[in-house]
């Protein structure tokens, strides 16, 4: 059966992917960005999920205003890195997992929600820059890659009880897939910022310690937060935080608190990050099935 | 959810704006009625995504411009670089992006125009832990409390 073990949480800022690609990683100004993420490269090494479901959304990249799917999943085999303006990010293509995501968007359907399907996408900096933060700078991603871009653009985006659940039917999905795979679920994009108007700049860092918080021990809570209340308190761009609310919801209720970092400013945004692992799986565990999934990407 | 009355004539919020929303200042609400607004002016920002485009647009702007069914007042907001005029017209910053891109310019950059700081005044202010709340909640709440000193970090 395959499983979603963990849930990682983090900002999508592009000023992170182009601090990456041009070698500025050493500047004063990002050194604490990524210090502060050596410890979770470190995790998701040793985790070693075979699959990301990610989590994010794209930035009139691959939509346009020709079509604006609420949620949708990337059920081809590869993604490109788009071009947002300044050409591709010299990043690996992403492998998708054309077999498992087909199985997910059948099964979230007839569970209710009304994915739309995309067979052919470029996929933007919402879903490279958490790779990046995340894995450094490989030749290839070491794992596959299902992207789940959600409309958080144009108003209405989706509610947070509606992601919240959402993440408990992806959950469902993944469990009733035969194949014995380690899934680890992305939420992306926030924490506090506003890139628009007068009021640019905007940071709510109490607002931001407080989502972190309850995501961990109250995420119903957070699911009640209306959008204008995500605008006032954090900022027109701070509604991607409901993308991370798919994420908790794919988790078991109880979970531990692996790793939290937090960093004001990355360009215009509040860097947040945490990951999360169901309370009941324990480090054995993982470690065997590591090596077992090591055989199997040689094998592939 | 109640409707925002059309009030002011010369920019009327979009029916369908929700109240409340319009009771942030500085901000303004990218929703369906605004992005049909601004159809064409975002699928014209959208099309600098290919290198060809770029390059027409900056050999000819006024010329380039001609192919989209924008309304004047659109064309001109992009002739002058005027993002705010530009998101009032129905853009959103995220395709408002390619067209700065292309300039060469970063969100940050975009960002402390659009709320009139100088560059320096924009890259502290964030290094400072960026713009308070504090006083930027409400504009009807902001007005009672003009009279009262308020701790506010400004851009």
């Amino acid at each position: 059966m395959a499983k979603i073990i963990a849930s990682v949480n983090c900002s999508h800022v592009p000023a992170i992917g182009a601090a990456i690609d041009l070698g500025k990683t050493q500047q004063p100004y990002w050194v604490p960005v990524f210090r502060g993420f050596e410890p979770s490269k470190k995790w998701i090494a040793e985790t070693r999920p075979d699959v990301i479901i990610l989590v994010y959304n794209d930035h009139a990249s691959a939509f346009s205003l020709e079509i604006i799917p609420t949620f949708a999943l990337g059920c081809a085999a590869e993604f490109p890195p788009a071009d947002e303006g300044w050409g591709p990010r010299p990043v690996p293509v992403v492998k998708g997992y054309p077999e498992l995501a087909c199985h997910i968007a059948q099964s979230v359907i007839l569970d209710e929600f009304d994915l739309t399907i995309v067979n052919k996408m470029d996929v933007d900096h919402g879903l490279t820059v958490p790779l990046s933060l995340m894995f450094g700078q490989p030749k290839e991603w070491p794992c596959r890659v299902i992207p789940l871009p959600v409309n958080v653009v144009q108003y209405p985006p989706p509610t947070g009880n509606r992601c919240f659940q959402f993440g408990k039917a992806i959950r469902r999905a993944v469990e009733s897939f035969p194949e014995d795979l380690r899934v680890v679920i992305f939420g992306t994009g926030g924490m506090s910022h506003q890139l628009q108007g007068p009021r640019a700049g905007l940071i709510n860092s109490k607002f931001d310690a407080n989502f972190l918080d309850r995501l961990i021990r109250d995420p119903v809570a957070l699911t009640r937060i209306p959008f204008v209340e995500y605008v006032r308190e954090a900022g027109s761009e701070a509604i991607e935080l409901v993308m991370w609310l798919i994420a908790r919801g794919a988790l078991d209720d109880d979970v531990r608190e692996v790793y939290r970092f937090y960093h004001v400013p990355a360009s215009n945004t509040a860097l947040g990050h945490i990951i999360l692992e169901n309370a009941g799986k324990t480090r054995a565990a993982g470690k065997k099935k590591s090596r077992a999934t090591r055989k199997r990407r040689v094998a592939r | 959810m109640t409707k925002e009355p059309m009030t002011h004539p010369a920019n009327p919020p979009p029916p369908g704006t929700p109240v409340e929303f319009s009771d942030i200042p500085g901000t303004t609400l990218f929703d369906m009625q605004r992005s049909r607004q601004g159809y064409h002016l975002n699928m014209f920002c959208m099309s600098l995504m290919k290198p060809d485009n770029r390059a027409e647009f900056k050999a000819n702007e006024a010329a380039y411009l001609q192919k989209f069914p924008m309304t004047p007042e659109q064309r001109d907001a992009v002739l002058k670089r005027d993002w705010n005029r530009m998101i009032e017209l129905g853009g959103n910053i995220y395709f408002l992006s390619k067209l700065f891109s292309s300039d060469g310019l970063s969100f940050q950059h975009v960002a402390a125009l659009m709320t009139g700081s100088t560059q320096e005044q924009y890259a502290q202010m964030m290094l400072q832990g960026g713009r308070s709340i504090e006083g930027n909640r409400s504009k009807s709440r902001r007005k009672s409390a003009r009279s009262k000193p308020e701790r506010r970090k400004r851009g």
